[in-house]
């Protein structure tokens, strides 16, 4: 039986064929981005940001 | 020193805005006042009128005594921090913790005793319960998060906070929401969601206060003079957008009239209740998490005198918390009408979370990494360790509780009260007590007045929190069995009130526990007084009183 195309199932439809990969690409591109190595100076500086005082 | 030169004094946008709105609010609600159709609403009208008569009172006489130049920016090239609001916030924090502590033991003690209820509606535990909810997690949690967003947002922005009156408008605003909802709790006003009790009018004033909390904070950071975005401030601000969506989402309620205080909801049925625990657990996620995540990343460093373990981890800790909680809140509606498919996601979700969240609890322990030693001689940094201890006790129960099979056990027992007081008393208790050890020494610019006293809250509020949770655990496994409990022939083996009898001796204990809560934090607001109040920067050489950390 054809399923009715109710608001839920559009709604649905578009996590499953969208929004996942998009989610799952942009936390890959953000892990990618804390891992890779050239921006080690910038993550040890920032790390030291509570200890520098004004 | 030269006197500046002379400028013309003139009102700023916010004054020249805010007398008139305030006037204009308080002629309002005098009409509320005296048109309104029941009591409560009435009341609230009255108090409104009062505030905003204040409020425009205020303002204007500080525009009269204020000079004609605003404060600046910077002196001697070092940022001019604005720790007024702060303070403020900080000590009302202090203040709405012992009030809802306290409110907590009684409620606790009328469970054992019921006696204690009083026979009076206001003094009801179906009343006073949300009054103690509200009152720790939105009243003393939120005025901490308010507090110390505030501050570690100017220091790692290394500016003045955005806005003169907005800061005052935030703290003082966000305060008067919590005395409109703490007394209509005791009047009987709400809309029966759980932690959303609050009616229509006082949603529509936290929505405006919470806004200008978020440009207040939002400006700070477009004018910092740090090029990077501290993390703790991303935390920070994950909190404030992701509570002004959960706040519209769960709330767009019609009201019955706009001179009463009864509205209704515009989600029907297992809708209502979706978005009720999908507000309702990103309220534990965005509120109870995320925002006291934010004062682990910037005290524990700052106190500990370490930087931050690993800022790599807190990127990718962030952002698995960001993308993974907001998928959870249906395990709260486990075996409910709600469709299979969205419970078993909630349960899901709940379980990816154990990722981020270990990696957090990693993160922050291993900030001590070069100073364990620390532990034995401070008991503020004894505090923040301790509640990162905590959130990863709280944070592995959860998930666990969230699969079906456990779920079938835990719902609607003791166990998920045991559960949230281990977060709630023991991580954000904690993580507060120790943010405000430090805040107000840092902010009065003087040493905190005895380590002594706060290694006697810690251990006795230590003994309080496993007294309160092992009960509850006892309790709740306890309840759960008991409820399943078939005979040989298939009869239920217990009656209900044989199960609430069964409860009497753990609920004794559990009040027992939050006594000693209550007793740790009274020591603690004697601390932060005498901090404040009675010793001097330079009598601060006695035996048994140290620096701080700073």
């Amino acid at each position: 039986m054809k399923a009715i195309m109710t608001i839920e199932n559009l709604a649905s439809n578009l996590v499953v064929t969208f929004w996942t990969p998009v989610f799952v690409g942009i936390f890959i591109a953000i892990v990618v981005y804390a891992l890779r190595p050239r921006n080690k100076a910038l993550f040890d500086s920032a790390a030291q940001m509570p200890l520098r005082e004004d | 020193m030269t006197s500046p030169s002379p400028v013309a004094k003139s009102m700023t946008i916010g004054e020249a805005v805010l007398v008139p709105l305030f006037a204009a609010t308080a002629f309002l609600c005098l009409f509320g006042a005296a048109m309104g159709h029941d009591t409560a609403y009435v009341f609230h009208a009255s108090l409104a009128t009062v505030a905003s008569l204040a409020a425009a009172f205020v303002i204007l006489n500080h525009y009269y005594d204020r000079p004609a130049q605003l404060p600046p920016q910077e002196i001697n090239g070092r940022p001019n921090y604005n720790l007024g609001p702060i303070k403020f916030s900080a000590w009302m924090a202090v203040f709405w913790g012992i009030a809802g502590f306290a409110v907590g033991l009684l409620i606790a003690s009328q469970l054992a005793w019921p006696a204690l209820n009083f026979d009076l509606p206001w003094t009801s535990f179906g009343r006073l319960r949300p009054l103690h909810t509200s009152a720790v997690v939105f009243a003393f949690g939120g005025n901490v998060l308010i507090a110390t967003s505030f501050y570690v947002v100017q220091k790692t922005c290394r500016t003045r906070l955005a806005g003169e009156l907005a800061p005052w408008f935030v703290v003082v605003g966000y305060n008067f929401f919590i005395l409109i909802a703490g007394t209509g709790y005791l009047l009987g006003v709400t809309q029966s969601k759980e932690y959303a009790e609050p009616e229509w009018y006082a949603d529509l004033w936290l929505t405006i206060v919470w806004v200008t909390y978020l440009l207040v904070f939002l400006m700070t950071l477009v004018k910092r003079q740090e090029p990077h975005i501290f993390v703790a401030n991303w935390f920070y601000l994950a909190f404030i957008v992701t509570i002004a969506v959960l706040h519209l989402g769960n709330n767009p309620a019609l009201p019955v009239s706009l001179l009463g205080s009864k509205s209704y909801i515009a989600w029907g049925g297992v809708q209502d209740a979706m978005f009720q625990w999908w507000y309702g657990h990103n309220a534990v996620g965005f509120f109870l998490t995320a925002g006291f995540l934010a004062i682990m990343y910037y005290f524990i460093p700052k106190r500990a005198e370490r930087p931050v373990y690993s800022y790599r981890l807190s990127i990718i800790h962030f952002w698995a918390l960001i993308f993974l909680y907001i998928w959870a809140g249906p395990h709260h509606l486990h075996y409910t009408a709600l469709p299979d498919w969205a419970q078993t996601l909630g349960m899901t979700f709940s379980i990816m979370l154990w990722m981020p969240s270990w990696g957090g609890m990693i993160n922050g322990l291993m900030t001590l990494s070069g100073a364990w030693d620390r532990l034995r001689t401070d008991p503020v940094l004894r505090m923040l360790v301790v509640s990162v201890a905590f959130y990863g006790m709280a944070t592995f129960e959860g998930p666990m509780m969230s699969i079906k099979v456990v779920n079938s056990l835990s719902h609607y027992t003791d166990w998920t009260v045991g559960h949230v007081h281990s977060g709630a008393l023991g991580w954000v208790g904690f993580v507060s007590f120790g943010a405000l050890y430090c805040l107000i020494p840092w902010l009065w610019n003087r040493p905190l007045y005895s380590l002594k006293l706060v290694n006697w809250h810690f251990w006795i509020s230590t003994i309080g929190i496993v007294l309160y949770i092992s009960a509850m655990w006892v309790s709740g496994i306890l309840q759960g069995l008991m409820w399943r409990a078939y005979t040989s022939l298939g009869f239920l083996e217990y009656s209900f009130i044989e199960s609430v009898e069964a409860m009497h001796p753990f609920y004794i204990i559990r009040a027992a526990g939050g006594a000693l809560f209550l007793i740790g934090a009274l020591i603690m607001t004697f601390n932060l007084w005498m901090t404040v109040k009675a010793q001097s920067a330079d009598q601060a050489q006695g035996a048994g009183l140290l620096q701080p950390a700073e």
